[in-house]
């Protein structure tokens, strides 16, 4: 059973305590080596600790500090990131055989800022397979575990990003998120997950799965931390050209704002019967209420319509952006006489089963005869969903679901039937579509002390309402329902 | 053809699979069939949709003209991108003979 | 090239002309689009397709294409780009950039010198391959031992122009690609070299009985070097068709090699389905509007097009000449006047009263052989020179001399003739000449007398060799006419 674990500092703390000489940044590092070294055995959060690197970076912050110079808002913050995120020099692999050892020769524009800012990079996270899946069971190199549960998951794909702040590692971790990937793990370990709106932040340097839909986001312990995270990645940037030409949102300042007059709209159609995740969320609308919000029930059924186009338009992004791991350049090569062979074989043998599959269908669904039924469906899909969301904002600031369907669920629970693990997605699929921003903020235990989320839609660029009716729900939901946790 | 063959047949999955360059061996190809039939049922509901007046979204925002200006950036080192490929010759990325002309 | 009669057969042709546009940068990324450069040093994340990064596109090649849409009067539409998916190692990502149903140039012409027109069907956008290079084996790529790719050419921005199948020729052909590359030289788009491989062709053709007004089955025929492969493909090509439809059978539609060895095509052996793009949209590009901003720069600078430039001079010159200079040895390509930029030079000195005719020849063989000094001509003094010759103060190789340093060094053409002793010979000087030519030659005097004028020649030949080539032709032989006459 997981008992509770101290709680971080607060990002903007230690930040402070950093720049102004008070603790060094290698003594912060050192507490989250430490924390590493203690339950990584358990927990298999990362693909690669780089211990050096983030010793480099701290010394460089705490030099900077020494010349009287300002190391950033995120000075000395240990951060860990998905392994789907190109770090230079240093190994990035998607969890993927195909990709085992690859040494990006740049950074992510993400990883730039982080680091920029005076972040230490302490290592690179467990992921499901080039992101696709809801439990991190599909890594080439082993699960994740759930600090709450061990012999759970920690939800997918970014589950090693979630377990490492989690488990109490590291205070900071960023994951990506295609239609879940984020909120669904930040729910499943207790802990806040944040999916912006699409284009907020840059995706120069995320390895692609599904490029209408992918995006990059923060996980924390706290509505604040999320929020600042946020904040520092966030903003236009040159180098991707649906990066919107916009600066960071600024959420900080409003988070205290409270939620006085504010019309949330609790989401019907996804509230099944006597589920605890939809309790949850019925008690968070009561709890909205009760600081002064305007609550109300909604039911938009196109949203269900969500699950069904996403596995069309997902995978057909998805293989032709696989497409470019065929040997040649990078990575994997298993031999052949010819080249076509060649590729065959080393996808064959570099890709897993969820993603062959994922493959197999982007290509089906694409393909001539099919393109019009599948393909040019799903995108018409997408529209029925964003207009359902445009009618439904008119009347509501928010919406509110369960981030998704159920708890953490034991290793192997899902992973005879495809579908059954794409159900996950459920809730937070039509946002992905939409290209809105969500939340999962911890609200409450199940009856076997397992972490529920909450997840708060917001309407595009609606960041800051929705971080402060995060904030809100965080106010009232008891402590034990929220991260770390020592396993 | 049973039930579950009825969205896609073991034939059409070699063709896919050939598309998409991957290599199955026969059990993985019937098993496929089988996985993509089951998700092919699922999606079916989009299929079926009657979309008469709705356009396609390609991108959720209407955002037009995103440009950069013709001027020189940095490339990046060739030893360095040599040394990750899996085969390199000449200073050329070496791959075996290839069957195919180009489309 | 034996054979079938032609005559009961239409032969029909469309062309598809890919340019590679002049800019300083790649379509996608800032790596330096040249030819030439050592392998693999042109390269960056972006063209090299690396996991993560993100197409970005160049201003200059959109206003660059919709200049040459400008020039081959077509119309500017909304475009988008798309993913073409297919499989191939000088191709990085495994899917090309292009334009599919939505391109940024359609519907427009182009008018060959003999006054036709051929249609175009469009002008889109469109990102270039890599280079393989195949090693061992014998000729043909299935028959080498392995094979090198360099990516220095992989994201160089190409225009591709499709044109009707309006074709009628071999000879249509060559011209209709002749005018296309001066055109695109003449916008500044590309500098159209085929030997570089900035400009390449392939052939669309096909046959039908004469009358038919259905096309037949057309094959598509690639590897065309250079303008004397195209005129032999089409007409191997035709020939062979029309012998397949002769004996009863069908034509395939298939794509073929033409075979520089020996003149002939033959089918591709390329892996067994016929390519099935998957094209769908490319999620990482926004789509181009042309605007008013783009269709200025487009505009800018782009003078007339060598059409309405021949119909100038033409008129200029009454007469309906082809205003060649030459094919050029190596690259087997027509260079006019109007190519090299040098109407001006010639509709100025016909306003300053030169002879139209022999400003056209002293331009088109003399100043064309260093056209650079030759634009830089004043119309004026060519004029004053070319005054000089046809009123026979100077001689035709005087003349060249005069114009030769006239483009060096520039200056005033009289004083040049001065200075290099051209000055007209004294009438005193030359009538005694004459004299003792006739002395020396009283047989040939004789039968000059007598009405024999191939004897002329000869006299003149002489007075020349006395005069040390000083003596004017022109007036020599005036002056034994008039002598004759005299007689």
């Amino acid at each position: 059973m997981a008992s509770p674990a101290p709680e971080f500092a607060s990002l903007a703390e230690i930040a402070e305590s950093v720049r102004s000489g008070r603790i060094s940044a290698r003594a912060v590092l050192s507490q989250a080596l430490g924390r590493i070294r203690e339950l990584e055995g358990d927990l298999h959060c990362f693909n690669e600790v780089t211990a050096e690197v983030a010793e480099a970076d701290a010394d460089a912050v705490d030099r900077m500090v020494r010349d009287g110079q300002d190391p950033g808002p995120l000075a000395g913050v240990p951060v860990a990131l998905k392994d789907n995120l190109c770090t230079k020099g240093i190994p990035t692999t998607c969890s993927s055989r195909i990709l085992a050892g690859w040494l990006p020769p740049y950074d992510a524009t993400v990883v730039s800022r982080l680091r920029g800012a005076g972040a230490l990079l302490v290592g690179k996270t467990n992921l499901d397979e080039f992101a696709m899946g809801s439990s991190t069971e599909n890594s080439a190199f082993g699960p994740t575990r759930n600090p709450w549960d061990t012999g759970r998951v920690p939800g997918g794909s970014s589950g090693g990003s979630a377990a490492a702040v989690a488990g109490g590692i590291v205070p900071l971790a960023f994951g990506s998120d295609t239609g879940g990937s984020i909120r669904q793990p930040a729910a499943l370990c207790g802990i806040v997950g944040v999916k912006p709106t699409y284009g907020v932040v840059s995706r120069y340097g995320l390895i692609a799965f599904a490029s209408s839909l992918d995006q990059i986001g923060p996980f924390a312990t706290t509505v604040a931390d999320a929020a600042l995270g946020l904040e520092v990645v966030a903003g236009h940037d040159p180098m991707d050209s649906t990066s919107l030409e916009r600066p960071a949102p600024s959420l900080l300042a409003s988070l205290a704002e409270g939620v006085s007059g504010l019309r949330v709209g609790i989401v019907e159609d996804f509230l099944s019967d006597g589920s605890e995740c939809g309790a949850a969320v019925v008690a968070a609308g009561e709890a909205l209420a009760s600081a002064g919000a305007k609550v109300d029930e909604v039911t938009i059924p196109e949203l269900l319509l969500g699950l069904p186009a996403y596995y069309v338009i997902a995978p057909a992004e998805a293989s032709s952006n696989l497409s470019r791991y065929d040997g040649v350049r990078y990575g994997l090569r298993v031999d052949g006489p010819d080249t076509e062979t060649m590729n065959a074989r080393t996808r064959g043998e570099g890709f897993g089963p969820e993603v062959k599959r994922r493959i197999m269908m982007g290509t089906y669904a694409l393909s001539a005869g099919y393109y019009d039924a599948y393909y040019g469906q799903a995108q018409k899909a997408r529209t029925v969903v964003i207009r359902a969301f445009e009618a439904a904002y008119r009347n509501f600031d928010v919406l509110l679901t369960p981030t998704t369907p159920s708890v953490a669920f034991p290793f192997g629970s899902k992973t005879e039937d495809p579908i059954e693990m794409y159900m996950c997605d459920l809730c937070s699929i039509p946002s992905s579509l939409a290209g809105h921003p969500a939340v999962s903020v911890p609200f409450a235990l199940s009856p076997e002390r397992l972490p529920i989320g909450v997840q708060v839609l917001a309407p595009a660029l609606g960041e800051a309402v929705m971080m402060r009716v995060a904030a809100s729900l965080e106010a009232v939901a008891p402590r034990e329902a929220r991260g770390p946790v020592t396993p | 053809m049973s039930e579950q063959e009825r969205f896609i047949s073991p034939d059409e999955v070699r063709h896919v699979a050939r598309l998409a360059r991957l290599a199955l061996d026969d059990d993985e190809v019937g098993r496929m069939a089988l996985q993509l039939s089951a998700i092919l049922e699922h999606v079916d509901a989009v299929r079926r949709l009657d979309t008469a007046d709705v356009p396609p979204t390609a991108h959720p925002f209407p955002v037009e003209n995103v440009l950069r200006s013709d001027t020189e950036t940095p490339s990046l080192d060739r030893e360095t991108v040599l040394a990750q490929a899996p085969r390199a010759e000449n200073d050329r990325f070496r791959v075996p003979r290839i069957m195919g002309e180009a489309p | 090239m034996t054979g079938y009669p032609v005559t009961n057969y239409e032969t029909v042709v469309g062309l598809e002309v890919h340019c590679e546009l002049a800019t300083a940068t790649k379509l996608f990324c800032g790596c330096r689009n040249a030819f030439g450069d050592e392998p693999n040093t042109n390269i960056c994340p972006v063209c090299l397709g690396l996991p993560g990064s993100l197409p970005v596109i160049n201003r200059r090649a959109v206003e660059l294409a919709l200049r040459i849409g400008a020039a081959l009067n077509c119309s500017p539409r909304r475009s988008i780009f798309h993913r073409k998916n297919y499989f191939y190692p000088d191709m990085p990502k495994d899917y090309q950039i292009s334009q599919y149903d939505e391109p940024i140039n359609v519907d427009g012409w182009l008018e060959l010198p003999d006054g036709s027109r051929v249609g175009i069907e469009r002008a889109h956008m469109e990102e270039d391959t890599g280079k393989t290079t195949h090693v061992g084996g014998g000729g043909r790529i299935h028959e080498a031992g392995y094979s090198l790719v360099d990516y220095n050419r992989a994201g160089v921005p190409l225009v591709e122009i499709v044109s009707r199948p309006d074709i009628r020729s071999a000879a249509q052909a060559r011209a209709y690609v002749d005018e296309l590359r001066s055109i695109l030289v003449a916008t500044g788009a590309s500098d159209g070299r085929m030997e570089e491989g900035s400009l390449r062709v392939d052939a669309n053709i096909s046959v039908r009985p004469l009358g038919a007004t259905e096309y037949g089955t057309r094959c598509e025929v690639k590897n065309l070097n250079s303008l004397r492969s195209l005129e032999r493909a089409i007409d191997y090509e035709v020939q062979r068709q029309i012998a397949l439809l002769e004996s009863g059978e069908r034509v395939a539609q298939e794509t073929r090699h033409f075979d520089e060895g020996d003149s002939t095509t033959h089918a591709m052996r390329s892996k067994e389905e016929a390519n099935d793009y998957r094209y769908f949209p490319e999620p990482d590009l926004t789509p181009l509007v042309p605007d008013a901003a783009l269709l200025a720069a487009a505009a800018e600078g782009i003078g007339p097009m060598p059409a309405e430039r021949r119909r100038r001079l033409s008129g200029l010159l009454g007469e309906d000449s082809s205003l060649a200079t030459r094919r050029d040895g190596s690259t087997d390509q027509v260079v006019t006047v109007v190519d090299l930029g040098l109407d001006e030079l010639i509709a100025g000195a016909v306003a300053a009263g030169a002879d139209p005719r022999l400003a056209l020849a002293r331009a088109a063989n003399e100043a064309a052989a260093n056209p650079e000094e030759a634009r830089r001509l004043d119309p004026r003094a060519f004029a004053a020179l070319i005054k000089m010759e046809s009123s026979g103060q100077l001689s035709a190789t005087q003349s060249k001399e005069v114009l030769s340093e006239l483009m060096s060094e520039g200056g005033d053409p009289i004083q040049i003739a001065g200075r290099l002793g051209y000055e007209q010979m004294d009438q005193a000087v030359l009538a005694s000449m004459l004299d003792e030519v006739i002395a020396a030659n009283p047989q040939e005097w004789r039968r000059y007398c007598d009405g024999d004028e191939k004897v002329a020649q000869f006299l003149l030949g002489q007075v020349m060799r006395a005069s040390k080539g000083r003596a004017n032709g022109k007036l020599v032989a005036a002056a034994f006419a008039s002598r004759r006459g005299s007689f």
